[in-house]
């Protein structure tokens, strides 16, 4: 039988041949992403990862709405180079909380995944404010406003409530206390908070300071360099085993 | 043939045309404002001080860009001439009236609503998915309304076949939906805000988005436009599809394989393996269907190459033709895990994607409309070939100078990344490959200025045609004189008398 036939009962057929293509394109799309649903075998359990602070989403959300995400990748690569310009390649666990990744596919400039604690806080803030003052060469554009634009903290605890609802560990007390706490984050011991509620809800090496050289308030460039300070610094990497480069893959 | 040609407005006065003339100038009319865009974003990688901080950075102005060129742009030109194709392939006029006109300004507000989200910083972060949640329920409902019409066009149809035009457009149309509602599972924070977080998140998100951003490429971007290529390359050349057994090949071929090439944008991420190696052979599996209908479209001048020669709108979608030969085949090579690690996130990615943009979806474009806009306003032709001709070469300039400094700029930037010293160190910082880059951004730049001078040209040609003008000593695709109201030379300003 001519299978060319058939297919003209398609031709003749809008409806089935409207079901006929629904069917034939989710097949692809079905065995691709279902299976990554069982996360277990996706992302590896390691230690260190934990939620973002408030603050330190309030410093995502402005990464996403500058859309740095256009010039900056967060995801490193097994390779030689990558790896020894970066740091360790990065963990699906990594960016478990980030609703959505934010790994990029453009290094217009370099990668930011473990970009936390390799400068300093004064670095961050000079470069923001005019890039081309500490890396001369830098096709950067400013972002100086985020110094002057408060940081909205006072409605954090919904965006909390909103990242428990998808499965992120907020719990009641961290939902409670999200505007407080993105305060005493911003402030510091050394401006005179008390940060043990923080600590004891994010643990002890969490980043509590002023950021940006304004103690007088909370800016956003306090949030966004509280989140880049802390880019790829949870997982302790000395602490694991099993998932280290083995020689094979840094020769590839 | 030529009296069939002459006005379909007149031997098809049942066709809704007034719809197809709206989506065509707003087709234009974003071509415009997206071009104009891209050229200012290259313009700011060259000379960093054309950032105007907050609303004017790199970073607000890309999403519009690309959005403005697939959505506004590419969108407007896919329901312009999907609307004029139904009809004509169905011998029935649109279904409904108001729906179509709710599908044209519904889409206007869509692509306003994003746009000014962009600049004011609201945005999902997700490539070529940036909308916020407000404006992906709005497009959604726009979008029930288009395959509505569309379908019941199809249905009340008078021609027993449906064409294959009309199969591409049909899974452009139902794929576009399956893949926006997949990829924007989000949950704003409050109902009267416009922040939402996506449902899935790390590498399940990666994965979803890849999954809708390379079908974004696969169905927006080419399904559709196959659409365009089957209809106007057969209409124009005046011969039939090269090979109808081939058409059903490629169509199928190409519908299935395409969904599962997503994940080669995540090679040697965290996304498992399997997934990686699965999108990598789908994605190379993937050329023999393009070539197919490549072939197709190429092939349909058989016995009818010579009219290459005299005829510049053929002649646009040919070249489309060959360009989305050419992008098909590096695209699989780039999918390549080992030219991936290459080639992934440098300047290549930008020179591939715009080989396809500017190449194929601007040309077969292009070409559509200068088939189409004569006919929506009653005239034999456009009001000049030779401009049509002079748009051509303009925009073929541009895309060269733009994709070979992709190219070398790409590789380039790539394999300073991996050189190493003969100590085993890396010679080069990153900021010394972006000193490099330099030259080549402002080569990109201006082949985007003379792509974008090019669709001006065709702006132009397409005024003097709407007003009905012929441009003087201008002849017809065949060689003939042309006749009708002549718009000397040099007097462009002069009133014109009444018909």
């Amino acid at each position: 039988m001519n299978p060319l036939k058939k297919h003209e009962f398609l031709e003749k057929h809008s409806i089935v041949l409207l079901i006929a293509i629904i069917v034939t394109v989710l097949i692809g799309g079905i065995i691709e992403i279902i299976p990554l649903f069982r996360q277990e075998t996706v992302i590896e359990s390691v230690e260190g990862m934990r939620p973002y602070t408030p603050l330190e989403l309030a410093g995502y959300n402005i990464y996403v709405r500058e859309g740095c995400y256009n010039c900056h990748s967060q995801q490193i690569r097994p390779l030689r180079d990558e790896v020894e310009r970066y740091g360790h390649y990065s963990l699906a666990a990594e960016s478990m909380y980030d609703h959505p990744f934010q790994w990029g596919s453009k290094r217009t400039g370099p990668d930011l995944a473990r970009v936390g604690a390799k400068y300093s806080d004064e670095w961050h803030v000079a470069h923001l404010i005019r890039p081309r003052s500490v890396v001369p060469e830098s096709i950067m554009p400013s972002y100086s406003f985020l110094r002057k634009n408060g940081a909205k903290l006072y409605d954090l605890d919904k965006h909390l409530k909103t990242l428990r609802l998808m499965g992120v560990p907020y719990t009641d007390e961290m939902i409670a206390n999200a505007e407080k706490d993105a305060l005493v984050q911003a402030t510091g011991e050394a401006g005179g908070a008390d940060i043990a509620g923080l600590q004891e809800r994010y643990g002890e090496r969490v980043n509590a300071r002023d950021f940006d050289g304004q103690p007088e308030m909370v800016s956003e460039m306090d949030a966004l360099v509280a989140y880049l300070q802390v880019l790829g610094t949870m997982v302790d990497f000395d602490t694991i085993k099993g998932i280290q480069l083995s020689k094979e893959e840094v020769a590839q | 043939m030529s009296t069939t040609t002459v006005s379909n407005t007149q031997a098809h006065p049942e066709y809704n045309y007034d719809i197809v003339r709206m989506f065509v100038i707003a087709t234009c009319f974003w071509g415009v404002v997206g071009m104009s865009g891209g050229v200012l974003i290259a313009l700011q990688l060259a000379f960093p001080d054309l950032n105007f901080e907050p609303y004017f950075n790199f970073g607000r102005l890309r999403p519009l860009h690309t959005s403005a060129v697939i959505f506004a742009f590419g969108g407007n030109a896919l329901f312009a001439t999907s609307y004029y194709v139904v009809q004509r392939t169905c011998r029935v006029r649109l279904w409904g009236d108001k729906l179509p006109l709710f599908t044209f300004w519904g889409y206007q507000a869509f692509i306003v609503m994003a746009a000014v989200g962009y600049l004011l910083g609201v945005t999902q972060s997700k490539e070529y998915a940036e909308p916020e949640w407000y404006a992906d329920l709005w497009l959604t409902v726009v979008w029930v309304a288009y395959l509505l019409v569309y379908m019941m066009t199809i249905i009340k149809r008078k021609e027993p076949h449906l064409y294959v035009a009309n199969w591409f457009y049909l899974s452009f149309i139902i794929t576009v939906a399956v893949l926006h509602l997949g990829n924007n599972v989000h949950i704003p924070v409050e109902w009267l805000g416009a922040k939402s977080y996506s449902v899935p998140a790390g590498v399940q998100s990666a994965m979803i988005q890849w999954w809708y951003g390379h079908n974004a490429v696969g169905f927006f971007l080419t399904a559709g436009f196959l659409g365009m290529m089957y209809y106007f390359i057969p209409k124009r050349a005046e011969r039939p599809v090269y090979s109808y057994r081939l058409s059903i090949v490629h169509f199928w071929s190409l519908i299935f394989i395409y969904i599962w090439a997503g994940p080669h944008h995540l090679h040697y991420t965290a996304l498992p393996d399997w997934t990686q190696t699965l999108g990598m052979t789908f994605s190379i599996i993937l050329w023999m269907p393009s070539w197919g209908g490549m072939i197709n479209g190429m092939m349909t001048l058989s016995g009818a190459w010579h009219k290459l020669r005299s005829d510049p709108v053929l002649r646009f979608m040919i070249i489309g033709v060959a360009f989305y030969g050419m992008s098909t085949f590096e695209g699989p090579l780039m999918a390549i895990r080992y030219v991936n690690s290459l080639s992934h996130y440098t300047d290549w990615t930008i020179g591939h994607v715009h080989s396809g943009a500017l190449g194929w979806v601007g040309f077969i474009t292009f070409g559509s409309l200068y088939y189409l806009v004569p006919r929506l306003w009653g005239q034999k032709e456009v009001y000049s070939l030779k401009l049509v001709n002079l748009h051509l070469w303009v925009a073929t300039f541009g895309i060269v100078l733009y994709i070979t400094a992709m190219w070398v700029s790409g590789i380039m930037q790539g394999l300073m990344w991996r050189t190493y010293d003969d100590m085993g160190f890396l010679t080069y910082s990153f900021v010394e490959t972006v000193v490099e880059m330099h030259i080549f951004y402002v080569i990109r730049a201006t082949g985007g200025l003379l792509y974008l001078s090019g669709a001006l040209i065709m702006c132009y040609n397409f005024y003097r045609t709407i007003k009905g003008d012929v441009r003087a000593g201008e002849v017809d695709k065949d060689g003939n004189a042309r006749e009708g109201r002549i718009a000397p030379r040099g007097m462009i300003a002069q009133p014109q008398p009444a018909e």
